[in-house]
């Protein structure tokens, strides 16, 4: 296209001496059109796949982004003190026109039955706003003027500075306070940023956590599959056909399944511990925990995840010919040094494949931590997973886009690195 | 390839066309949900020539939001945690349910004298009164037995894991009320920051013996495999076990902590009409009473307590083990609804944060 347009200002004289087709159309012009044809087409047959990604993945993903920043909950039903909010800067003592307001709110938020949304959004804010706000609502046909009065007969709370600055924060639909929740940081009385009380301080923590234990799963996941994967490779077809079995097996049997079973073999009274017992290894008040903590996660998480290493791995070493490192020894190379310099690098597209993969995969888990974690093995996906059971989806918005953003930031850094061109899914 | 073709676009058909008019109730699966199946959906089902099924939930709660703002239910009736049902109803997702609407009692009372006072709110009808207990395997302890909340946190006088449901309610209650804290006392103590420090104090002294678990069948199967000696769990799950599986299991019901279930229309519901006539049917008199029969959890009508209801072996009398029963009112907390819709998200959080330390 670049072409045609590149040539539409050539003036006559060079005219003369362009190529035309049999019809006498300009040749270039000829194959633009047949070009934006084929695109035409080509784009048709894709629209239907493109539809689907844009309704089940690009808007529910902007969905959920805009949730983790937007909730309107208060500052839609209760526009007068949000105006109120809104003309006065940070901090400012609620005078009289300001309770105003705010009567005015409660009596719509009555009539509407708004007021649990309301002081849902509030109570996110500051704890046990939300009775207040509901029970203030029940009660808003006493408020009458002086207004100040009328609210604090109903609840002394409504003096409380703390009260009206949560309020203040819930008063525009655009608010940042999702993600302060999702770093340990909270709004203080006067409008600054501070760190939670310590005792309340977890997200950061778990962050780190789920990025380091997925690290951890995907590296014992390299050392289980490499072997296994290059065993598949080499071996006879009617042999490695037997082998590949054993792998898929698990790998089509339910997560569910899978995880049970691990249950039934790791618990204290299970399995593996009352084999170890009976040949001696361990005594009866010595059985090892190796459930229900981070010890289990770390274990079932790697045993499930495990086919997605060997596969990438697999198809891409089944393709490397044999003569190149045969080639390295027969120049005199070590097993080693021919496994280093020669083996190893050809594999990499698959490492790259299946590493990525696992760990993506290992920081989203939620079902197995949640089955087999314990206390000390929960990830953050099931802090994400908490927040929807308690409906509270802009919390888990919060972390989720941030869990989101870390994912593509190690995906830039591996593109940066390894070069995402040297990916080989099969 | 094209008769797969032909059989898998005959199947998804048939899907569509199976799903049409079904009244679909929500529950919480295991013992509970099938006492909810035989009590009430397949009975009703039958009177009404309606059909009906029942689909299982961790929490039905967690759903009926999603479905609602999604403008997209499909379920009908959803049993629902008291703190949930008034949660949800303040947020607009429920049905409003007028209690006038509602049979009167076997014995004529109207509905509104004979179910037990809270047992029926703006959008919820209370289908039983359940509570969170603790029991033990009673061939774990030869010797002394557990008797009270504090022996739940006594590892010395009774060694041995402890099975806690993971999350700060009916949790931290229990903690106070095993660190001494009378059951009337416990709400406004533990409305004090010294208070949850207390409460998480007294949950420290037990942490690294503690399994937690999550859905209510999980508990008894703790029980049942070895892993915990004693754990909190709600008391029908645990008579299951006992009377219907035979499981060496005992009920402490000292600290217990009662509260309602109820039965709710989730607003948009696609049977709604049909979903009132299932809440009148299942919390008529009748209705309790035949719950009452498959689980051991209390009926919140007066008229349903009259006489004495059996289980549904023929010969154990219920009486003894509800919740409501007299002997087991000893010292027993009613879980306060307005006190977790304000102080879940708090409470569950430093919860989380203490779990994880």
């Amino acid at each position: 296209m670049a072409d045609v347009t590149a040539s539409a200002p050539m003036t006559g004289p060079q005219k003369a001496g362009t190529l035309t087709t049999s019809d006498g159309r300009p040749l270039k012009a000829a194959l633009a059109q047949a070009q934006a044809r084929a695109k035409r087409r080509a784009f048709l047959l894709v629209a239907p796949l493109l539809a689907f990604v844009v309704l089940t993945f690009i808007i529910p993903i902007g969905q959920m982004l805009d949730r983790s920043f937007h909730h309107d909950g208060f500052s839609k039903n209760a526009p007068a003190v949000s105006a109120w909010f809104a003309s006065t800067p940070s901090g400012t003592e609620p005078d009289e026109v300001a309770f105003a307001a705010l009567a005015e709110d409660f009596r719509s938020m009555k009539e509407n039955k708004t007021a649990g949304e309301a002081g849902t959004r509030v109570n996110y804010t500051l704890p046990e706003t939300r009775s207040l706000i509901t029970k203030t609502a029940r009660n808003a046909d006493d408020l009458a003027p002086p207004y100040k009065e009328a609210f604090l007969a109903i609840d002394d709370r409504w003096d409380d500075p703390a009260v009206w600055q949560a309020m203040r924060s819930s008063s525009t639909a655009y608010t940042s306070d999702f993600y302060l929740a999702a770093l340990d940081l909270e709004r203080a009385e006067d409008g600054s940023i501070q760190r939670v009380p310590e005792n309340s301080r977890i997200y950061v923590y778990l962050f780190v956590k789920t990025f380091l234990i997925s690290a951890l799963i995907t590296f014992i996941c390299l050392l289980l599959a490499f072997p296994v994967a290059h065993l598949l490779a080499t071996l006879p077809m009617a042999k490695a056909n037997l082998l590949m079995i054993l792998v898929l097996l698990p790998f089509w049997t339910s997560l569910l399944v899978r995880t049970t079973s691990w249950i039934v073999l790791l618990q204290g009274e299970g399995v593996i511990n009352d084999l170890m017992i009976s040949l001696g290894f361990i005594g009866d008040d010595g059985r090892l925990k190796m459930i229900y903590n981070q010890t289990g996660t770390i274990i079932v998480m790697t045993h499930v995840l495990l086919p997605f290493m060997i596969l990438p791995l697999y198809s891409v070493m089944r393709v490397i010919p044999p003569s190149y490192a045969r080639a390295a020894r027969s120049l005199g190379a070590t097993s080693w040094t021919t496994f280093r310099r020669i083996y190893l690098p050809q594999t990499l597209p698959g490492i790259g494949a299946g590493a990525l993969l696992v760990f993506i995969l290992a920081v989203g888990y939620f079902i197995t931590p949640a089955l087999v974690g314990g206390a000390d093995g929960q990830l953050i996906s099931n802090l994400i997973d908490f927040h929807m059971k308690n409906s509270n989806w802009s919390m888990a918005a919060a972390l989720s886009a941030m869990l989101l953003a870390g994912v593509l930031v190690l995906y830039w850094l591996y593109d940066r690195l390894i070069g995402i061109d040297n990916l080989k899914l099969g | 390839m094209k008769k797969i073709l032909i059989l898998t676009t005959a199947l998804t058909g048939f899907a569509v066309s199976a799903s049409a008019q079904e009244l679909t109730v929500m529950s919480w699966g295991g013992a509970y949900g099938e006492a909810q199946t035989e009590a009430h959906v397949k009975p009703w089902a039958a009177a009404s020539g309606f059909a009906a099924k029942m689909v299982d939930s961790d929490n039905p709660a967690t759903p009926i939001k999603a479905m609602v703002e999604a403008g997209n239910v499909t379920i009908d009736v959803a049993s629902l945690e008291y703190a949930d049902a008034i949660r949800l109803c303040d947020e607009g997702m429920l049905e409003p349910i007028d209690i006038a609407s509602l049979p009167a009692g076997a014995d004529g009372t109207p509905a509104a004298d004979d179910f037990l006072a809270g047992a029926v709110t703006e959008c919820g009808v209370s289908t039983d009164i359940w509570s969170t207990v603790f029991a033990y395997d009673d061939t774990k302890f030869p010797g002394e037995k557990p008797s009270t909340v504090a022996d739940l946190f006594d590892l010395e006088k009774f060694p041995g894991k402890r099975g806690i449901r993971k999350g700060a309610k009916a949790v931290l209650e229990v903690a106070l009320m095993a660190d001494g804290v009378p059951a009337a006392e416990v709400y406004d103590v533990l409305s004090t920051p010294e208070g949850v420090d207390r409460a998480f104090a007294k949950l420290d002294t037990i942490k690294s013996e503690v399994v937690w678990w999550e859905a209510g069948s999980q508990a008894p199967q703790l029980l049942a495999d070895g892993e915990v000696v004693m754990t909190t769990a709600y008391n029908g799950r645990i008579f299951n076990a006992a009377i219907a599986e035979n499981k060496p299991f005992v009920i402490v019901w000292d600290g217990q902590l009662y509260e309602n279930e109820m039965y709710a229309i989730p607003k948009g519901a696609p049977n709604k009409d049909q979903a009132l006539e299932f809440i009148k049917y299942a919390t008529s008199t009748e209705g309790l009473r035949a719950q009452a029969q498959y689980i051991s959890y209390g009926p919140a009508r007066k008229s349903a307590l009259k006489e004495e209801l059996i289980y549904k072996d023929g010969k154990t009398v219920m009486g003894p083990h509800l919740p409501t029963a007299p002997e087991n009112m000893g010292n027993a907390l009613e879980t306060s609804a307005e006190f977790w819709v304000d102080r879940n998200a708090e409470l569950n959080e430093r919860f989380n944060a203490w779990l994880a330390q």
